[in-house]
């Protein structure tokens, strides 16, 4: 049995100059004869479903096949000076995949790789691994780009119809595997040998547990440690990294600080404590805060504020400070935070301003935080609640 | 005390004469101009170390003829720029330095370009400046020599403080509307040094107070090591970071892929 049907090399004999109506015959007695091929099939399957070929007739009757569509020819398909034109094109490819191994070849023996890097445009890659490059992807890709271009212009491309195998085996071989699996299971006597089967069974089952133990791991659950920041009343605020106190008095207008709160290095897990504590601190003109919230009036020290530096959005390091606008950017999503307004959100992502944190001066003239941040710090979880 | 008490037991029995009171007066404000002479902080003389009055007539000569139409005839500014009183040597330094000023035109940042005074210019204009009140000046030959900074610690200063806006390597990023934080390649040590000490545009101000001399020493030395350490992958593709990657990767890398794809996917004709 034939399950390839050409609709080509038929047609192309003795239809390349017949009109489409010609074409259309041709093409309706090559979707008969697959019809023919499907049924011949579904008929020599005796065990086949018996409904399979009345609905395959009633699909038929139904829907009409569409077939394939009409081959078009190539320019090289008709025109033997344009086929000549490919073959010396896929010629050439070869030939350059020729010239890249040559070109390989030599560099490696030429060049040595202590040599200067030569051309500028590279930057500072040694000359021989340029040229071993261009070598080793001129001969790969020009043997690949011919080959795919003798494919696709010289090679035949008559549409191809090619019909699918039955899938179920024959039905000796499926008794012969059932007789096999029973022999088997009978040899291995699990139904007389109890004690191997029990001790099997009572290995396999607690090894569920192995997958299920180790999600432990996941806890235990961080409680309040996301409510609180290593701020305290009273505490200095100390310069990133260097650590040093701040003098309130030191600070020009339009002056940044980066902090962290002192003696944090001390802390049992000192970068977990940074990654929530860390702040920016800002001198303002006492006069650009008179926009702020009321509430929050007096939490500055003469125009010194200090917010977290972590964005309520996804927690980036929000540190982009423009003096003039007086706006704080977060570098990942451009959230952007009006510092005279308590870090009001006035544009991007962000979901709250910035937290503030309150300061005040010690006996010393430094600044010391006040209190720790009234709220949590960073982006919304779960137990935030809002 | 006790040896002071008996001259001043003298006067005040002088006191009584008639021209005492006005001894006094003339005396207690002789003391207390002197004192003030001696004590108060002269700007012009502590910003100005050095300056002749030739030097400030001729920086004000050039103020007046480039700067006031922005900055006013008395520098008390106007809608078109800041007053410059107090804003000190360092700050005319740099933003004449680098070419920023005078300004081309206004818009969301002023330009760097072309120097457009000579170095002498500069020093008399900014010997001006800082004559009319007390600002930062110019850093000295000793706050900018880097040769011994640490540029490991300058690294991580420059992290915390500089990198958001710079980029990690000095190469510069975007602001809001239009304005950008520059590239740091290429510039000299004074004019970095002089930007961290007056914020100059939308830069923040980086006192000496809290970011010392040695830490801006660290910071030039940092920088000074990444610019001229070498690309060994090849293309640097300006160190911006992950934009041009990502435009090289698409553009040229998925590009072309896509493009051998079309062509293996298109019919021959």
């Amino acid at each position: 049995m034939s399950d390839q049907q050409h609709t080509g090399p038929g047609a192309r004999s003795h239809d390349a100059q017949s009109d489409g109506r010609h074409d259309v015959d041709s093409r309706d007695t090559a979707n008969d004869t697959s019809n023919a091929d499907i049924q011949l099939a579904g008929g020599h399957d005796s065990e086949g479903p018996p409904t399979d070929g009345s609905s395959h007739d009633e699909l038929a009757t139904r829907f009409a096949d569409p077939g394939l569509p009409a081959h078009t020819y190539r320019r090289s398909d008709i025109d033997p000076l344009a086929a000549r034109r490919r073959e010396r094109e896929v010629a050439t490819l070869f030939g350059l995949s020729t010239l890249g191994t040559l070109l390989f070849i030599v560099a490696y023996f030429a060049v040595k790789p202590s040599d200067a890097a030569g051309p500028e445009m590279l930057g500072q890659v040694a000359l021989s691994t340029k040229l071993l490059g261009l070598g080793l992807g001129l001969a790969m890709f020009c043997v690949g780009a011919g080959a795919i271009h003798w494919a696709k212009t010289l090679m035949p491309d008559d549409e191809i119809v090619a019909e699918r195998k039955p899938m179920r085996s024959s039905e000796e071989d499926r008794r012969a595997a059932v007789a096999a699996l029973k022999e088997g299971a009978a040899g291995a006597g699990l139904g007389r040998r109890k004690l191997i089967r029990n001790s099997l069974l009572g290995a396999l089952a607690p090894m569920g547990l192995l997958a299920i133990i180790p999600l432990r791991d996941l806890g235990p659950l961080p409680g309040d440690v996301l409510e609180h920041t290593a701020w305290k009343a009273g505490r200095r605020l100390m310069t990133d990294p260097a650590g040093r106190p701040i003098k309130a008095a030191d600070l020009p207008i339009g002056a940044v600080v980066h902090v962290l709160p002192e003696g944090i290095k001390k802390l049992p897990r000192p970068l977990d404590e940074e990654a929530k504590a860390t702040a920016i601190v800002i001198r303002l003109a006492p006069s650009d805060l008179a926009d702020q919230r009321p509430d929050r009036k007096g939490w500055d020290v003469a125009g010194i504020v200090a917010y977290s530096k972590v964005c309520t959005h996804v927690g980036c390091p929000v540190g982009l400070y423009e003096q003039q606008t007086h706006h704080l950017l977060c570098p990942c999503h451009q959230s952007t935070f009006d510092v005279t307004r308590n870090c009001a959100v006035i544009f991007g992502p962000a979901a709250r301003p910035l937290p503030q944190l309150k300061l005040a001066t010690d006996e010393a003239g430094y600044l010391v935080a006040a209190q720790d941040f009234e709220e949590p710090v960073g982006p919304s979880f779960w137990e935030r609640g809002d | 005390m006790r040896l002071l008490s008996k001259p001043l037991g003298a006067l005040s029995r002088q006191r009584r004469r008639r021209f005492a009171p006005m001894v006094l007066l003339l005396v207690a404000l002789g003391l207390t101009g002197g004192a003030y002479a001696a004590f108060a902080p002269s700007p012009q003389a502590a910003a100005a170390t050095g300056a002749s009055a030739q030097t400030l007539k001729d920086g004000r000569d050039l103020y007046l003829r480039n700067c006031s139409s922005c900055h006013g005839l008395n520098v008390e500014g106007s809608s078109d720029g800041p007053t410059l009183v107090g804003v000190g040597a360092a700050s005319v330094d740099f933003q004449v330095g680098t070419g920023r000023m005078p300004a081309a035109q206004l818009g969301a940042q002023i330009q760097q370009k072309r120097q457009q005074f000579t170095q002498e210019e500069i020093q008399a204009l900014a010997a001006y400046i800082a004559s009319l009140g007390p600002g930062p000046a110019i850093p000295s030959k000793d706050q900018l020599d880097y040769a011994d900074a640490d540029a490991a610690q300058g690294g991580q200063i420059y992290r915390t403080n500089c990198a958001m806006c710079h980029n990690f390597a000095g190469s510069g990023g975007a602001l809001t509307r239009g304005k950008y934080a520059p590239s740091l390649q290429g510039v000299s040590p004074k004019h970095i040094y002089e930007a961290m000490l007056t914020g100059p545009q939308s830069m923040p101000v980086f006192p000496d107070t809290t970011m010392t001399s040695q830490d801006k020493r660290d910071i030039i030395a940092f920088l000074k090591t990444t610019q001229t350490e070498p690309s060994p992958g090849g293309l640097a593709l300006g160190k911006v970071g992950p934009v041009t990657e990502g435009l090289a990767g698409w553009l040229l890398g998925l590009g072309g892929l896509i493009a051998c794809a079309v062509w293996l996917g298109a019919k021959a004709r």
